[in-house]
């Protein structure tokens, strides 16, 4: 088998020589250096530094506040993606355009924003402190950042999705005696699963990895709601290049896992599509 | 949907009445005010603040925020940084996407993937391996010294994290649009004698018009939105090394809230007006 199958039209070797040179440069050097200098630590000390226990404080905020963020986004992000597919009513257009919104806002913005509205005094946060639930500066804080964050990814998978759903399917179960509940569980759903799991593990990957929005929400206290890429950072203040690079490196693998699982959604995903006769 | 009814038929169906029975109506109407509350208090009500807070002094006070000299040092860096990392990501966006997509070769799904692969990583971890790469302690970091040219905690690494982060965001809009428009048509043009770049030009250029817009937009969007990965590289030198993002975290650490949240209106309006940029580029692909 030969490289490339022949084509006449040209530009192959610049236009190839010239991305995977650019790939090279700006994305694959600067990773190797990281890889590198995780190699270059004894085995014991990436070790030490990864079960750290402020280390393994910061991994269990950070997983289980993207876990349940991403749980959240599911509920809701199907919700709205139903009710912006299904149902008309006044500024929907709009609404489904500002569903990017967390896309294109830089993230220190929303950190900044979402701080003063939860705060005890902020608009929402009054409300809930006679409750005692505080949620800027605590973990909570950070859930609702990241779901924030999280939110189109759900939403721009899914709606695709639900317009797939075949209504007279539906109808043929009502008549047939289904009840919505059923009609839900046994139609709606497994035609959106594949996409709902993509649109979770999507919001997931990326609330694992933000910095931005959180640490302005989070008070970041040691063990308490510090995540893992603001302690990275501190290292790199402390001038702790090794044990920096240890944890990106934990991290990158992580991003390596997530991206692997969503190209494996994407293709049951397809899957489906195809078996289902479309 | 050949031989089916038609709409008007579909639509008189749906008409009906006993079609929409109360608690269809009951669930459509919960579900309508969950959706929006959940937008309301997570996303609404943190846009407003942005806006009201940065005019709650009034708007004297809101315009004095721009006669900052910083806050003016923000703003032009960012508007570098920007002007350096989105032509080159779209021309690497457009190379990219004709090898891709015009060419059949071996481990063209492995490229694609290592294209994809800075959506996935983490803003901090994207600049983390500049700074392992040209720091002080980093590979580069003593032949850098030496010669007494700094790249972090100056402009260059700026320039270079941000191309990190926003490097996948063209190429992934084109690739897709341009496979699936197909070679047909610049296969004709070749055969009829126009070179390639006139090829590009009349040929491809004008299909894949509006998906070159859309990429390019949310790259600049990110690019001049970028936080964390910037944050790591830039050592915030007041005045030098902030971008506009980095100037709202100072100034509001500085609990100087009309200033950073002026700032951030700034940035908010980049946003807004950047999903209406694509959200006319979705009308004209229609």
């Amino acid at each position: 088998m030969t490289f490339r199958q022949p084509s006449i039209l040209p530009g192959f070797g610049l236009t190839l020589g010239f991305s995977t040179f650019f790939l090279c440069a700006i994305v694959l050097l600067p990773l190797a250096a990281l890889v590198m200098k995780t190699a270059t630590m004894g085995w014991d000390d990436f070790i030490r530094v990864l079960t750290d226990p402020r280390a393994v404080a910061s991994y269990r905020l950070s997983f289980g506040a993207s876990l349940l963020a991403a749980t959240l986004n599911s509920v809701f992000g199907f919700i709205i993606a139903w009710t912006l597919v299904r149902y008309e009513f006044p500024g929907r257009k709009l609404i489904d355009a500002l569903i990017d919104m967390p896309f294109a806002l830089p993230t220190a913005v929303s950190g900044i924003a979402l701080t003063a509205v939860f705060a005890e005094n902020g608009w929402i946060g009054q409300y809930l402190a006679p409750f005692g639930i505080k949620v800027a500066y605590t973990w909570i804080g950070v859930v609702v950042a990241l779901t924030l964050i999280g939110l189109p990814f759900v939403v721009r998978s899914v709606q695709p999705a639900i317009a797939e759903v075949q209504r007279d399917l539906e109808d043929a179960a009502e008549t047939l005696g289904a009840g919505r509940i059923t009609i839900f569980r046994r139609i709606v759903l497994p035609t959106v699963m594949p996409a709902l799991a993509t649109g979770f593990t999507l919001a997931f990957a990326r609330a694992v990895g933000e910095y931005g929005s959180v640490i302005f929400i989070a008070g970041n206290l040691p063990m308490r709601t510090e995540i893992t890429p603001l302690l990275i950072v501190i290292k790199l203040e402390q001038f702790d290049y090794a044990g920096a690079a240890a944890l990106g490196f934990i991290m990158l693998t992580m991003s390596f896992a997530m991206l692997l699982s969503i190209n494996l959604l994407q293709a049951w995903g397809r899957r489906r599509l195809v078996a289902a006769g479309r | 949907m050949a031989g089916g009814p038609s709409k008007e038929v579909l639509a008189e169906i749906a008409s009906r009445p006993g079609r929409d029975t109360v608690v269809s109506s009951i669930v459509k109407y919960v579900l309508v005010l969950t959706s929006l509350g959940f937008l309301a208090a997570l996303l609404f009500a943190p846009l407003a603040t942005v806006f009201i807070t940065a005019l709650s002094k009034g708007w004297e006070m809101y315009l004095e925020a721009f006669k900052d000299e910083d806050t003016l040092a923000a703003i032009r860096l960012t508007l570098t940084v920007a002007a350096i990392v989105v032509p080159m990501n779209t021309i690497f966006g457009i190379a990219a996407a004709w090898a891709i997509a015009k060419f059949e070769f071996r481990g063209k799904s492995f490229l694609i993937t290592l294209i994809d692969l800075p959506i996935a990583v983490s803003p901090v971890v994207s600049g983390l391996v500049y700074v392992l790469l040209f720091g002080a302690q980093g590979w580069f970091g003593l032949w850098l010294q030496e010669r007494d040219i700094s790249i972090i905690f100056a402009v260059p690494g700026i320039v270079l994290a941000t191309m990190f982060v926003t490097f996948p965001y063209v190429a992934r809009e084109l690739i897709p649009l341009m496979q699936q428009l197909g070679n047909d048509e610049e296969e004709a043009a070749i055969t009829l004698g126009a070179g390639g770049l006139m090829t590009f030009f009349h040929v491809t250029l004008p299909k894949i018009r509006w998906g070159l817009v859309y990429g390019v937009i949310l790259c600049n969007a990110r690019a001049m939105g970028e936080f964390g990965a910037v944050s790591v590289v830039s050592g915030h030198v007041r005045g030098l090394t902030t971008t506009m993002p980095l100037h709202v975290e100072i100034l509001y650490q500085e609990y100087n809230f009309v200033a950073a949240f002026a700032v951030a209106s700034l940035l908010t309006l980049l946003a807004v007006l950047t999903l209406v940029i694509k959200s006319l580029v979705e009308l004209k692909r229609k």
